[in-house]
Order: structure tokens, then C-alpha cells, then sequence
């Protein structure tokens, strides 16, 4: 079996990054945000995942580990967050949230 | 020591009342502030005893050191200390003195005043100003006194402050006089700067030195002796804000807004005079400025005759009172300015007893036709009010110097000595006897509208006739009558004055019986010339005052055009400018700043915009120039 090199995993690893990266910023829909963020905690696993298989190491699966924890976590979270929304202003957009102007 | 606690009294008092003054009924404040005045009185009077038995007729006491001044001159130190002599001891036995009797009279007559117990701790504070004023023995501790009377005199102008017209008053006299303290502080730092000294003996000896060395090598004294014209002049200019004198007279017969008790304490016998006081006490300085002696001599004349003609032509009772204190100290000027200082300095006294007595019985007489100043409005009183009618006849003969009263000793002092002055002379002697014509002429004009004449109140007089205030006066009238036999020994204090005339001019004899029989002229006059007055039926005097209502009796009235002149002058283009530049142009200079702020506020607020997207594409966006300023 081939070992993919790291510089490819880091590509695949940023273009994941910045598609999440996109997709929070760009998309209205809070749900497709919360996505979007799972997206790019993801890109950070596979950074880490290939990091770890190329240099043979134990560290980077565990991040990946932490990470994905976190993730659940998060989404439990932001899930709840999203009922509370939909129950109070019959909607996910985001920009409904902005009565805290500077 | 005693001289040291001479201030405290009444400090102590005027505390007493300021602090819980609410609470205190009338009695008490009254007894509060009356006692405090009568122990200043007492000592006083022990402080008197103790320097004519003392060494070398003077009395000094150092409390503390206050700081020093430095220059290149050196050091000199500013203390508070007192120091007693002829002179201020004349200065303090006239303050507490009339100042005790004014103060047992202002407590019956402001009893029904619903703020009686400030009126009292003003008054008790004046008297605490005045003392330190008239026992600095420097011109720092000086100033201090002089811009505390100042203080006082403001606040019990404005005392009644409801009405308009009295602040307005209260603030005239506050500003004027201030253009005269302004040139009075430049004149001590100017002397400061000269002698590195300001102690008032110190520098009248470093004066008479510098004077003495001027050669025509030494640049340094040549420059000195500049000084001293400076000096000499600017001092004069702070003395004549505060005593009304020329150029800056005109805020003393708007001052008669305050209560009378007020007029008579601090615009004719104290606080007016303290002008006087000043050029007396830096006679040293002013006797190497013959030149500013002439000025002060002039000033004195020529407010001496504009304020006899003004006084001539006034409605209100007060404001004849007024215009008569303006001409006094005119007298008072003209004395100093001739070299006569202890003539100055007697008549000051006299003044000081006949002028109170003049106006606490004003006072009692427009108490008695329930506040009405108007002279027109008077007449007749002499039969409803025989007792206030005599002691304003004693207070009126002492003012036109009648032979036998205290002001005929003090005023024919003074114009005995203005014939043959170096800086005085025939021109202003013969200005001194027409400023004594004019005086008994508007005194016996005063008195006739007052007392003689049919009565033209419409409510009958209700005289006080309460015996402390009774007594108060008869107290003053004996003063004014027999004041003149005090034996006042002031040669100690002005041993440097001796003149030694150049040219000895020859008085001609009829000179001392002229000035003797002029206030008869004046009243031989005035008792033709006032007919109307004296007799008036009732018709008669209303057609006199239409026929007298001449545009030059206005104009006299208003005090000879002074108001409007500094009206259109100073207030008017001041206004206007405040009026154009009402958005100051230096504040907006300075509002800049605030303008820049403001824009940055302006544009950070468009950043906090609450849309959650719009923050992270700025943290996105932000990081990845982080991260490339770091790669690059």
C-alpha cells in the first residue's frame, strides 16, 4: 500500500477548510452553518489523521478523537439552540439575530 | 497677644451663624452677632491703650509663615502677621467701632428678615476682611482683606437677590471694582519685581534707598525709579476702584440696592475708604511719585465736584447719601494727593462717623414710611419724626462742616493745606471751597424735601422706637459732633512725609475765612433758590418737579453720562461680540478633537453591525492577513 504524502492530505485538508469556511459565512440557514462547521472540524481531523499516519504516531487519531467529542458536544448544543430559534422566531436566519448592534 | 485674636471674634461668629444659622432664632443670632462685635470693640480699645504706652507707638504680631516669594531680588517672605500703628489704629477703631453700632442697628432694623442670620454672618465676615486689610503688614495679606470686602460687598448688595435690579447691582460693583483690583495686583507684582520685597515697611525703605542712590551711572536705579512711577500709579488705580473715585465711580450709587445698614457699614465709612487707606499707608512709595500725587489730587477734585453737581439733581435719599460719600473721599483724595495724610486720614474718620449716622437714619426714617426712598414722596417729617429729623440735622451740619463739628476740624484741615502744596495748589484749593458749596447746598436741598414742606406720604410714618437702635444712633451723633476733638497724632506714622516746599507761595489772608463762611453761602442760597422745597404746598412742588425734569437734570441724575458712556463703550461692543461669536471660534478649534472622535465612532459603529456572518468573515478574513503578514 502507497502512502498518500502529507501534502496531499493537507490540500484535501484545506479545501475542506475553506468550504466550511464559505459555507458559514455565506449561508443564511443556521442549520447549514452548524453543517458548514462540522465540515471544517472535520478538514482539522483529516489534517491531523494524515499527519499521524505519515509520521507513525498515536497523537493524531487521538486529537481526532478529541475533536470528534467536541463536535458532538457542539452539535448538541447548537441543535437545542436551533429549536429554541425556530420556536421563537419561526425561522433559521441568522440575520434575525442581530439586536446586539455595537 | 490680643492684637492677634482681633480678627477671630467675628470669624468665629460668622462661622457660628453661616453654620447653623437656620436654626438659630432671632435673638440668638442677633446676640451672637452683636457680642462678637462688641469684644472687638473691647479689644480694640485695650489694643489702643497698649500702643500709646508702648516703646515706639507701634504694635506688631507674627502668626505664621505663609510662603515665600523668589526672584533674582532675592527672597522675600509672605507672612501672616499684623502690625499696629497710628494708622491702622484709626483704621481699626473706626471699623469696630461704627461697625459695632451698625451692627446693634442692623439687628433691630433687618429683624423681620427672613434671612436675618446671613445677613448677620456677612456682615461679621466683612469686619474680619476689613481688620486683615487694614493690619497686614504686607500688601499679599493686604490684597487678601481688600478682595475679601470686596467679596462681602458683593454679597450684601445682592442680599435681597429676588429682585432683578439688585444683582444686577451687586454684579456692576463686583466687576468695576475688579478693573481696579487687576491694576492694584500688576502694581504689587511690579513692585515684587522691583524690590524683591513686599512688606510694607521693607519696601518703603528699599524705595527711599533706590530713590536716594539714582545717579546718573547707575542704570539699575534709574530703572527702579521708573518703577517706582508705576507702581505708584497702579496702586492709585486699584484705590480708585475701590473708593469709587473717577474713572471707576460708577458702581457706588447702584450699590445703595443693599439694605441700608449695608450702605452705611460698607459704602461710607469702611470699605470705601480703604482706598484712602492704601495710598496713606504706601505714602513711602508715593511720595517719591509726585507726579501720581498730582493725579490722586486731581482725581480727588474733579470726583468732588461731579459727584457734588450729580447729588444735586437725585430723587432717591440713598443716592444723595451716595454721591455725598463719592465727594467725601474725593475730599479724602485730594487731601493725600497734596501731602496732607493726616488731614486725609482725620477727615476718613469724621467721615467715616457722620456718614453712618447719615444713613442709619436714612434707613430709620424710610423704615419708618414703610420703604419708600423717595424724596419727592417725603416732606414734612420733621413734625412726625422729630427725633430722626434731628440726627439727620447733627449728621447734615457735620457734613457741611459748620464751625464747631467734627467734619469742620477735618475739612478746613485739608483745605488749609492745599493752598501751598508742591503738588497741590491754588487751582485745587479754590475746587475744594466750590465742592463745599455745592455740598451744603445739596445737603440743605436733601433736607428741605425730607422734612420741611408739607407732608406728601400717603401713609402716616410709623418710627422704630426701639431703644438699643435709639442709642445706637445718639451714639453716632455725639461721635459726629464732638469726633473732632479726638487728638489724632499720625506724625509718628508719616515722619517721612515732611515737606520741605521749594517755593514757599504766600497765603493770602482771607483764605481761612473764606473756607469757613462758604457752607453759609450755601445755605443762604439754597434756602432762597429751594423756597419751593421749604414751603411747598402741595401743588406747588408737583409743578417744580415738572419744570425741574430738564434734560441736564437727567443727565445729572444718571451721574453725569459715566453709565452710558461705559455703555456704549465697553458693554455694548462686548455684547455684541459675544452675540457674533456666540459659537466660539478657539472652542471650535478645540471641538476638533471631539469631531475626530466622533468619526471614528461613527465608522467603528458600521462595524459592529450584530450580524453574526458579518464577524466571521471579518475573523476570517483578518486571520488570513495575520497569516500571510507572518509568512511574508
Amino acid at each position: 500500500m502507497t502512502t498518500i504524502p502529507l501534502f496531499h492530505v493537507l490540500i484535501l485538508s484545506s479545501l475542506l477548510f475553506a468550504i466550511g469556511f464559505v459555507g458559514v459565512v455565506a449561508r443564511k440557514n443556521t442549520l447549514f452553518m452548524l453543517m458548514s462547521l462540522e465540515i471544517m472540524l472535520n478538514a482539522v481531523g483529516v489534517a491531523f489523521i494524515g499527519a499521524g499516519s505519515v509520521w507513525q504516531q498515536a497523537d493524531g487519531q487521538v486529537m481526532f478523537i478529541l475533536i470528534l467529542t467536541l463536535a458532538a458536544a457542539e452539535v448538541a448544543v447548537g441543535l437545542a439552540l436551533l429549536i429554541r430559534m425556530q420556536k421563537k422566531y419561526h425561522s433559521l436566519d441568522i440575520d434575525l439575530l442581530n439586536q446586539m448592534k455595537g | 497677644m490680643l492684637l492677634a485674636s482681633l480678627p477671630f471674634y467675628p470669624l468665629v461668629s460668622f462661622l457660628v451663624l453661616i453654620a447653623f444659622g437656620k436654626r438659630l432664632s432671632w435673638q440668638l443670632a442677633a446676640i451672637i452677632g452683636v457680642s462678637s462685635m462688641a469684644l472687638t470693640v473691647l479689644v480694640s480699645a485695650i489694643l489702643l491703650f497698649e500702643l500709646s504706652t508702648s516703646q515706639n507707638q507701634v504694635l506688631s504680631v507674627n502668626l505664621w509663615h505663609w510662603f515665600d516669594l523668589t526672584n533674582q531680588m532675592g527672597t522675600g517672605e509672605v507672612n501672616v502677621s499684623f502690625y499696629l500703628d497710628g494708622l491702622s489704629a484709626v483704621m481699626i477703631s473706626v471699623v469696630s467701632g461704627v461697625g459695632f453700632l451698625i451692627h446693634l442697628f442692623a439687628a433691630i432694623y433687618m429683624k423681620a428678615d427672613a434671612n436675618f442670620s446671613r445677613f448677620m454672618a456677612y456682615m461679621n465676615l466683612f469686619i474680619v476682611a476689613m481688620l486683615i486689610l487694614v493690619l497686614a503688614d504686607n500688601l499679599v495679606l493686604l490684597y487678601l482683606g481688600w478682595e475679601g470686602v470686596g467679596l462681602c460687598s458683593f454679597l450684601l448688595i445682592g442680599f435681597w437677590y429676588q429682585e432683578k435690579s439688585n444683582v444686577l447691582a451687586a454684579r456692576k460693583a463686583f466687576i468695576v471694582t475688579r478693573i481696579g483690583d487687576t491694576s492694584m495686583a500688576i502694581g504689587l507684582l511690579l513692585m515684587f519685581n522691583t524690590f524683591g520685597e513686599l512688606n510694607i515697611a521693607a519696601v518703603t525703605t528699599l524705595a527711599q534707598q533706590a530713590n536716594m542712590v539714582t545717579g546718573p551711572n547707575s542704570v539699575s536705579s534709574a530703572e527702579q525709579a521708573n518703577n517706582i512711577y508705576w507702581i505708584a500709579l497702579l496702586l492709585l488705580g486699584g484705590a480708585v476702584g475701590k473708593s469709587a473715585q473717577l474713572p471707576l465711580q460708577t458702581w457706588l450709587p447702584d450699590a445703595m440696592a443693599g439694605p441700608t445698614p449695608v450702605s452705611a457699614l460698607i459704602h461710607a465709612a469702611t470699605m470705601v475708604t480703604a482706598g484712602v487707606y492704601l495710598i496713606a499707608r504706601m505714602h513711602g512709595i508715593f511720595l517719591l511719585a509726585p507726579e501720581v500725587m498730582n493725579y490722586v489730587a486731581w482725581l480727588g477734585a474733579l470726583t468732588l465736584l461731579l459727584a457734588g453737581v450729580a447729588a444735586l439733581a437725585q430723587t432717591d435719599i440713598k443716592r444723595v447719601l451716595a454721591y455725598s460719600t463719592m465727594s467725601q473721599i474725593g475730599y479724602m483724595m485730594l487731601a493725600l494727593g497734596a501731602g496732607a495724610w493726616s488731614a486725609g486720614v482725620f477727615h476718613l474718620m469724621t467721615h467715616a462717623f457722620f456718614k453712618a449716622l447719615l444713613f442709619l437714619t436714612a434707613g430709620a426714617v424710610i423704615y419708618a414710611l414703610h420703604h419708600q426712598q423717595n424724596l419727592f414722596k417725603m416732606g414734612g417729617l420733621w413734625k412726625q419724626l422729630p427725633f430722626e429729623t434731628s440726627l439727620f440735622v447733627v449728621g447734615l451740619i457735620c457734613l457741611m462742616a459748620l464751625p464747631g463739628t467734627s467734619g469742620f476740624f477735618s475739612k478746613e484741615a485739608i483745605i488749609a493745606q492745599l493752598w501751598s502744596s508742591n503738588t497741590a495748589g491754588p487751582m485745587l484749593w479754590w475746587c475744594a471751597i466750590l465742592g463745599a458749596l455745592l455740598t451744603s447746598i445739596y445737603s440743605c436741598r436733601l433736607f428741605f424735601l425730607a422734612f420741611l414742606g408739607t407732608a406728601r406720604c400717603s401713609e402716616n410714618p410709623q418710627a422704630e422706637k426701639n431703644v438699643l437702635l435709639r442709642s445706637a444712633l445718639i451714639i453716632l451723633a455725639l461721635l459726629s459732633l464732638f469726633g473732632g476733638l479726638i487728638p489724632l497724632d499720625l506724625t509718628l506714622v508719616f515722619s517721612a512725609a515732611i515737606q520741605r516746599p521749594l517755593v514757599q507761595l504766600i497765603e493770602p489772608t482771607w483764605l481761612h475765612s473764606l473756607a469757613i463762611i462758604t457752607p453759609f453761602i450755601g445755605m443762604l442760597f439754597s434756602w432762597f433758590y429751594f423756597k419751593n422745597y421749604r414751603l411747598s404746598p402741595l401743588k406747588g412742588i408737583e409743578q417744580h418737579i415738572e419744570a425741574s425734569e430738564g434734560k441736564f437734570v437727567l443727565f445729572c441724575r444718571q451721574g453725569l453720562g459715566f453709565d452710558a458712556f461705559y455703555n456704549a463703550l465697553l458693554v455694548k461692543p462686548y455684547q455684541w461680540l459675544a452675540q457674533v461669536n456666540q459659537r466660539d471660534i478657539l472652542d471650535q478649534i478645540i471641538m476638533l478633537n471631539a469631531w475626530y472622535v466622533g468619526l471614528w465612532h461613527d465608522s467603528l459603529i458600521l462595524v459592529q453591525n450584530g450580524s453574526l456572518r458579518w464577524y466571521l468573515a471579518a475573523f476570517g478574513l483578518a486571520i488570513i492577513l495575520l497569516l500571510g503578514v507572518s509568512f511574508l
